[in-house]
């Protein structure tokens, strides 16, 4: 997918008087919060198992050649083909030749975010191949012209009923409807045929387990199921972090999933799904391949930000981001929105090409709290934001101010003379109440929001008298 | 120019620090996590599995009824389905055939459902207390697609089939299923979306309702 992220500012600004969107957003704000706590009390001991979910992904990734190879040998005893892609451009190609080997015309797809990352829809119609998008929040993008999802677990999030209802009338040719069951049962019979008709399944895989050779696909549709039991072909397209050693690792994971995600102790279909069909089966793929996709994932191990690869993509970190939730996915300007977004592009798409985005976090640390394999967001978007600055990408203001600052700060006696003298500045603008809501020398501070005024004395001025007073 | 593998399996092993061949501690290492493998923490219950099972399966929006014996199975479901005025026609999974169907008054096809079957019937590997989630093995007597295609699913779960969590099913099925099925499918009640405006709607893609029958 084309990144637009270096757009951040503009797109955000639209999105804020987007008043449409606005309600959207404030529609299900918080939900997926609020359910995500209610069902943790279900697990005797959350943050042990919190604990154990992050030691597995931790382990893999310090052995990941040896754990990739392991689940390589596996999953190609037990029947599958095993292919590697540098990029998501090589992923695509190897999907196409994959395709064409077995005459493929149409492919029906299960939600993966690396297909995303990979543009294979546009690369599929280049090559002259039908994809179908079947998770419901999926196939309403696809048919509003490929608009990107907005959320990785829910795709949709922006819009309204009345928007899908529009959209399906407009499409199908069909009775505008408002009613969700219905239009959930319209979609229903819009792809049951495709299900039935094409020729290649395409999936992610939550988990790929190095035991069994197996890929994990959790979905609460059934499309996962569908895209890998009906098509002659089935085609899972995964990053290379995705490994997990055992089965029992898969329940452990399973037990923190789905419950960050949506809340729900379990998600209606897990499955694992190991090479092609047996002699006699009555259904499932004669053919199964695994397109493992590095796509900037390698060179993230053994660095500053390698605890990034621990991520499940449960969404969690966007559904309890105050800034997400007031901007949407879409300004973040490439697949991954919210927190884990603001971490993956720019090491994923460069630096340079997403510059706003680790700025764009009040690094409240909502994120890293509820991450469920605690990764720190916060301190990665602040090791960002470091190597922003050692790139030289820092716009040359900040960077004198930073200087100005460091310059003040190492200067004790001058600093809290400064500090004195803001202090009274802003008093003095706050006239008597304890909100400014105009700042003289920074109006954008204010544009939104009051600021706080000060305590008439600094910390520092209200210890030393203190230590005055007690005589020491 | 190397294949795409030695290149990503190369950098890997750049950034991890070891050297370009001769891994064997390592690979020890992964073997050993393997056959050690070990459950994590999990939640624990006191009291009666299938009792938590039916709950938390009832929890799921599944419909749960208990059967004295096996053979009562083809009569339950002849009068659960009419009592829902869901029809006669059913498929039924290969595993489940030696049942006496022909007295059941059910049109019962033994096989796989296609696209158009209304209601599929089916056994299950086990059955998971924890979640109330069923654990269903593909395979010639188990066809994934009876719990899929149908708009209405009909389980039969054997109450010593009921075990504590997925860890206890995986040992289970590690221990006797040989091969390893294509699919193992873990089901929770009907298929759902909450896509539009986060409401749950029952029924996106698989069966709109499913019925478990505990037998013993």
């Amino acid at each position: 997918m084309e990144i637009r992220s270096m757009h951040f500012v503009s797109r955000v600004r639209q999105r804020l008087d987007d008043t449409e969107l606005q309600r959207n957003l404030q529609r299900t704000r918080g939900r997926n919060a609020a359910a995500r706590l209610a069902s943790l009390s279900s697990l005797d001991d959350f943050d042990a198992v919190r604990a154990r979910a992050t030691d597995i992904r931790a382990s893999v990734l310090r052995d990941l050649d040896v754990w990739l190879e392991r689940f390589e040998a596996e999953a190609t005893r037990r029947g599958a083909t095993v292919l590697w892609a540098r990029d998501g451009d090589e992923a695509c190609r190897l999907v196409i030749d994959i395709a064409r080997r077995h005459d493929v015309k149409t492919v029906v797809k299960a939600k993966s975010m690396v297909s995303e990352e990979a543009g294979l829809n546009a690369a599929l119609e280049a090559a002259g191949i039908r994809p179908v998008e079947t998770d419901l929040g999926e196939y309403i993008l696809q048919i509003n012209d490929n608009e990107p999802p907005s959320h990785i677990i829910m795709p949709v999030i922006h819009k309204s009923k009345e928007q899908v209802s529009e959209l399906f009338a407009r499409v199908h040719g069909t009775a505008a409807k408002t009613d969700i069951v219905e239009l959930t049962r319209e979609a229903r019979e819009k792809l049951r045929p495709e299900f039935l008709g094409a020729e290649m399944g395409i999936s992610g895989g939550n988990f790929l387990i190095a035991e069994t050779g197996s890929v994990a696909i959790v979905t609460n549709e059934g499309n996962g199921r569908m895209c890998t039991t009906m098509p002659r072909v089935h085609v899972a397209l995964t990053g290379i972090e995705k490994v997990i050693p055992t089965l029992d690792d898969l329940a452990t994971l399973l037990r923190i999933l789905p419950r960050s995600a949506t809340g729900q102790a379990i998600s209606n279909y897990v499955s694992l799904l190991t090479g092609p069909k047996h002699e006699g089966d009555a259904d499932g793929p004669e053919h199964m391949y695994f397109v493992l996709v590095d796509g900037g994932r390698a060179d993230l191990i053994g660095g500053d930000f390698e605890a990034m690869l621990r991520c499940i993509r449960c969404g969690a970190c966007m559904n309890h981001c105050p800034v997400y939730q007031t901007i949407g996915g879409h300004s973040y300007g490439w697949v991954y929105p919210g927190p884990m977004g603001s971490v993956l592009t720019p090491l994923y798409q460069g630096l340079e090409k997403a510059k706003d985005l680790p700025q764009a976090a009040t690094l409240c640390n909502q994120c890293g709290v509820v991450c469920p394999v605690s990764i720190p967001l916060p301190d990665l978007m602040r090791k960002l934001r470091q190597k922003q600055v050692e790139a030289g990408l820092r716009p040359w203001s900040e960077r004198l101010s930073m200087r100005l600052w460091a310059w003040v700060a190492q200067r004790p006696a001058l600093y809290a003379r400064g500090v004195r003298l803001a202090v009274r500045y802003l008093r003095w603008l706050a006239d008597g109440r304890d909100r400014i809501q105009a700042m003289g020398v920074a109006p954008g501070w204010t544009a939104e929001r009051d600021f706080p005024a000060p305590a008439v004395q600094s910390f520092r001025d209200q210890y030393a008298a203190r230590q005055r007073r007690a005589g020491r | 120019m190397s294949s795409a593998r030695d290149d990503i399996l190369g950098r890997l092993r750049q950034r991890i620090g070891r050297e370009p061949v001769g891994t064997p501690a390592a690979r020890e290492r992964v073997e050993q996590v393997i056959s050690a493998s070990q459950a994590g923490p999990r939640p624990s219950y006191d009291g009666d599995l299938a009792a938590r099972f039916i709950e938390r399966a009832k929890a799921l929006i599944s419909t749960v009824d208990d059967c004295a014996a096996p053979a009562d199975v083809p009569a339950r479901c002849a009068s659960w389905l009419a009592s829902q005025g869901l029809g006669r026609q059913v498929v039924v999974s290969p595993a489940l055939a030696g049942l006496d169907w022909a007295a059941s008054g059910l049109d019962v096809r033994i096989g796989a459902a296609a696209g158009d079957d209304p209601v599929g019937i089916t056994g299950c590997f086990r059955a998971i207390a924890e979640t109330g989630t069923l654990m269903l093995c593909s395979g010639a007597q188990s066809p994934a697609v009876n719990s899929l295609l149908p708009e209405t699913h009909i389980a039969v779960v054997p109450r010593e089939h009921i075990v504590a969590d997925m860890e206890a099913a995986f040992a289970v099925a590690r221990d006797t299923l040989d091969p390893w099925p294509r699919a193992v499918n873990f089901v929770s009640g009907p298929s759902r979306t909450a896509d539009i405006e986060q409401t749950i709607v029952l029924g996106a893609h698989g069966p709109y309702r499913v019925h478990l029958l505990i037998v013993g």
